[in-house]
């Protein structure tokens, strides 16, 4: 429950709510977004960066925490690697990662013939995958096209889009959604079959397709679901700790670690897909996030030692509505859609400062600024929030919306007895998508590594600098299935892999000393550690 | 020696007591206490299922379910994990299958062993009305076991409670799928988009855009038009 002083801030919104239902607050322009963001947003703070020193991103800047990972000792630093005689897994195609990429690789690879495995960190789906919320993209309407959506993205992201994955992005949405359709994915729709879209930050059609707000859900599950009937095997609680080069220096497998046990397991397989995921855990510039435990960026690390370079490290997405109170879903996501739905963003006076759907970038700082200039609404312990007035949602568009559209946001915060229909949720930014990752081509792979593939969110370069709602389910499918495809394709003309070694690892480490690293942390870090002694130390 | 202060709660983790500051969820309560979780916990949010857990109160009868992510620790609660639950999940190939009624008694047909305890419908972490979608999936009306299930994270408690040895959340992933793929009308305007992409009928604007100075295409974004 709220305290009194957020109470009595809760009157100043109610009093301004029914000006505000028929107003629209104007958008910002180009030049007052640049200034926005140079002055507020987290990426533009020098002092959370520092320079990589070493690798194929030498001279780069990026979070002091990736950094750090990335040159990090590793799990098996002097350790010999016998997998050429007796590889405890031995197939065509390796999956790291068995959240929505994964899975869509997995699917489409074993449609092609290959022997194929997937390796994941927890279960199979415990991925941020299952929390997406608000929806996917698609340019399939009437007045809509994929040009428009590319627009919108490019923009977006700053015009740094990598534009040929961005093309393949937008011109392939339709695709996706038709092939999750077809896997029985229960998209809502009117009667007659006709996609209900919503509008998202930034987007200039509404062309966000959901299932509820548990879209993300939806979509793990069923293809979960449908990688179990076609086979797929999965290795669950066993994460990838390094790649494995063969002698050529292309990728040929990795070094597997038991979750549990701690057992170390040697995989050799033609052609390596890293589906690994994003980096919420790693907590930067000391953020909450909104994902799930295992996102640690551990395929950046695995695919950097490896060679592989990374694309726009730098930039982080902060979702502009967290969770800021109640403390136990402190983070958590409140989804784009109640702002697509029509709720705004309010300060503690009850004033809209900033329309609701800029792009998430803005919108942070947004937030930012208005809590740092003293207009947050104050929260025991120092910090403060703004209001995100979602009972504007059911006077905008009938009683029983907000139940039907965002039933996951009314029982996450009715727990805590705020019924979010009645009263506003209060909101700061949290930590949600890694923006960079490992630079791919067209047809997923590393142009760095051969061999070796890339697909999700440890991509960089798909989005540019900053991501759009809706396009990140969008690219799981999109590249998930291309990698899945190309990787089984490739290895079907490849030779079982040998030599497989692990001195690019060494040879890393080395270099590392050369630049005078001295690092007590090994990486990647698979799991945070959230025990109370572990804060303590 | 005082039992304990107002600020905080005693629970029992496996029987084990530990004094935690009130307010914790289940989860954050065992992080407190020092186990490091690698079971049991995945999303962290209640939306995967991973943290399935049972608990009893000090003083009530009643065996209480829920996601240790999303509970707060009350005093005297015992607490118990249930990191894995063996469901029973059939292999079917989606194209074979048909939402006509021998589909569930030919693959889950324990369901008409329901004995109709509502054990299922108590035990529920997202508070889903799970004997009503058993018994709709009975009949044969999967649209409406979808529409009732749709909230599950397959979690699994009520599968453990069940004296039928029903695995709820597999049955309604079937049904679902089943709505979504062969009940509910496809998408028409879906279709003629995908068809006119497979023509190619979008490649050349969209060569024409990628092909535009970075400038135009600055003032082309900046300018554009948007949907109401
Ligand atoms: C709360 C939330 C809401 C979101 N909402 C939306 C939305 O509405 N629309 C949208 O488009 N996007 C949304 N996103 C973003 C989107 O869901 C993700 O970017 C996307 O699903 C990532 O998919 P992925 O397959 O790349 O990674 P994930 O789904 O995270 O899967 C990666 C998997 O790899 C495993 N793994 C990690 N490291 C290792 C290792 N070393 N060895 C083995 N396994 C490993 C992980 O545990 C995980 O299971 C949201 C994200 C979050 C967190
Ligand atoms: S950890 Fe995912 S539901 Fe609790």
């Amino acid at each position: 429950m709220y305290t009194p002083e957020m109470f009595d801030s809760i009157k100043k919104v109610e009093a301004t709510r029914p000006a505000r239902l028929s107003a629209e607050v104007g958008r910002l322009g180009a030049a007052e977004k640049d200034q926005l963001l140079a002055k507020y947003h987290p990426d533009y703070r020098k002092d959370a960066f520092s320079t990589i020193e070493v690798g194929p991103n030498k001279g780069e800047r990026a979070p002091h925490e990736l950094v750090a990972i990335l040159q990090a000792r590793s799990r098996v630093s002097g350790v010999s690697i016998n997998a050429d005689a007796n590889p405890d897994v031995d197939v065509d195609v390796l999956i790291i990662g068995g959240g929505g990429s994964g899975a869509a690789a997995a699917i489409e690879a074993k449609k092609n013939g290959a022997d194929v495995l997937i390796v994941t960190k927890l279960r199979m789906g415990d991925a941020n995958t299952m929390m997406a919320e608000g929806g996917i993209q698609a340019a399939d309407k009437a007045n809509d096209s994929p040009v428009i959506h590319y627009l919108d993205a490019y923009g977006g992201g700053h015009f740094k889009a990598q534009p040929d994955l961005l093309r393949k992005l937008v011109m392939d949405a339709p695709l996706a959604i038709q092939w999750l359709e077809g896997l029985g994915v229960l998209f809502d729709k009117d009667k007659d079959g006709t996609m209900i879209t919503t509008h998202g930050g930034g987007t200039s059609r509404k062309r966000m397709h959901a299932a509820a707000d548990y879209s993300g859900m939806e979509i793990m599950r069923t293809l979960r679901d449908e990688a179990y009937n076609m086979g797929v095997p999965v290795m669950d609680f066993t994460a990838a700790i390094e790649l494995l080069l063969d002698e050529n220096g292309a990728a040929g497998g990795a070094v597997l670690q038991n979750m549990e046990t701690g057992e170390r397991l040697t995989a050799r397989a033609k052609t390596v897909i890293i589906a690994t995921g994003g980096a919420g855990r790693m907590h930067y510039q000391g953020f909450p996030t909104s994902n799930h435990y295992g996102a640690t960026a551990d395929g950046l690390v695995l695919g950097y030692r490896a060679g592989a370079k990374l694309l726009y490290q730098y930039t982080l997405q902060y979702h502009p509505t967290g969770v800021a109170y109640p403390p136990q879903v402190y983070g958590a996501l409140v989804t784009e859609k109640v702002r697509s739905l029509g709720a705004q963003l309010v300060n503690v006076d009850g004033v809209a400062y900033l329309n609701p759907l800029e792009t998430r970038d803005v919108s942070a700082a947004g937030v930012i600024r208005e809590c740092a200039i003293g207009k947050g609404v104050p929260i025991p312990g120092g910090t403060s929030g703004i209001w995100l007035d979602s009972p504007m949602i059911d006077e905008l568009l009938g009683k029983g919306a907000i139940e039907k559209r965002i039933p996951s946001m009314l029982r996450m915060l009715g727990k805590y007895g705020i019924d979010i229909r009645e009263v506003p949720i209060l909101i700061y930014p949290t930590l949600h998508y890694q923006n960079g990752g490992l630079r791919i081509n067209v047809t997923c792979e590393s142009p760095d590594v051969s061999n070796l593939f890339v697909a999700g969110e440890a991509v960089g370069g798909i989005h540019g600098e900053n991501r759009l709602m809706g396009n990140s389910l969008l690219d799981i499918i999109v590249f998930g299935r291309t990698a899945g495809k190309n990787a089984s394709e490739k290895a079907k003309g490849l030779p079982i892999p040998t030599g497989l070694n692990l001195k690019h690892v060494d040879r890393f480490m080395k270099e590392a000393e050369a630049a005078g690293v001295k690092s007590q942390t090994v990486s990647p870090m698979l799991l945070p550690d959230y025990t109370r002694h572990a804060a303590g130390s | 020696m005082s039992e304990k202060d107002n600020s905080s709660v005693r629970v029992f983790l496996f029987g084990k007591r530990y004094d935690v500051p009130a307010g914790l969820t289940i989860m954050a309560a065992m992080e407190y206490s020092g186990y490091r979780l690698v079971r049991g916990c995945g999303c962290r949010n209640g939306f995967c299922g991973a943290c399935a857990t049972i608990y009893r109160v000090h003083g009530d009868r009643e065996l209480r379910a829920c996601l240790a992510c999303q509970k707060t620790v009350e005093d005297g609660m015992y607490v118990a994990t249930l990191p894995f639950f063996p469901l029973v999940k059939e292999i079917y190939d989606m194209e074979q299958v048909r939402p006509a009624d021998q589909v569930m008694m030919s693959l889950y047909p324990e369901i008409y062993k329901c004995v109709g305890c509502n054990a299922c419908t108590k035990a529920c972490s997202q508070e889903l009305r799970v004997m009503q979608y058993i018994a709709y999936a009975q009949r044969g009306e999967y649209e409406r076991c979808a529409e009732e299930s749709f909230d599950c994270v397959m979690c699994g408690i009520c599968s453990a409670r069940c004296p039928a040895g029903i695995s709820h959340p597999q049955v309604a992933m079937l049904a679902r799928r089943l709505t979504g793929k062969y009940i509910r009308p496809r998408s028409q305007h879906l279709k003629d988009r995908v068809d006119a992409l497979l023509r190619g009928a979008f490649d050349a604007e969209m060569d024409a855009m990628m092909n535009l100075p970075l400038e135009e295409i600055k003032t082309l974004y900046n300018g554009r038009e948007i949907e109401k």
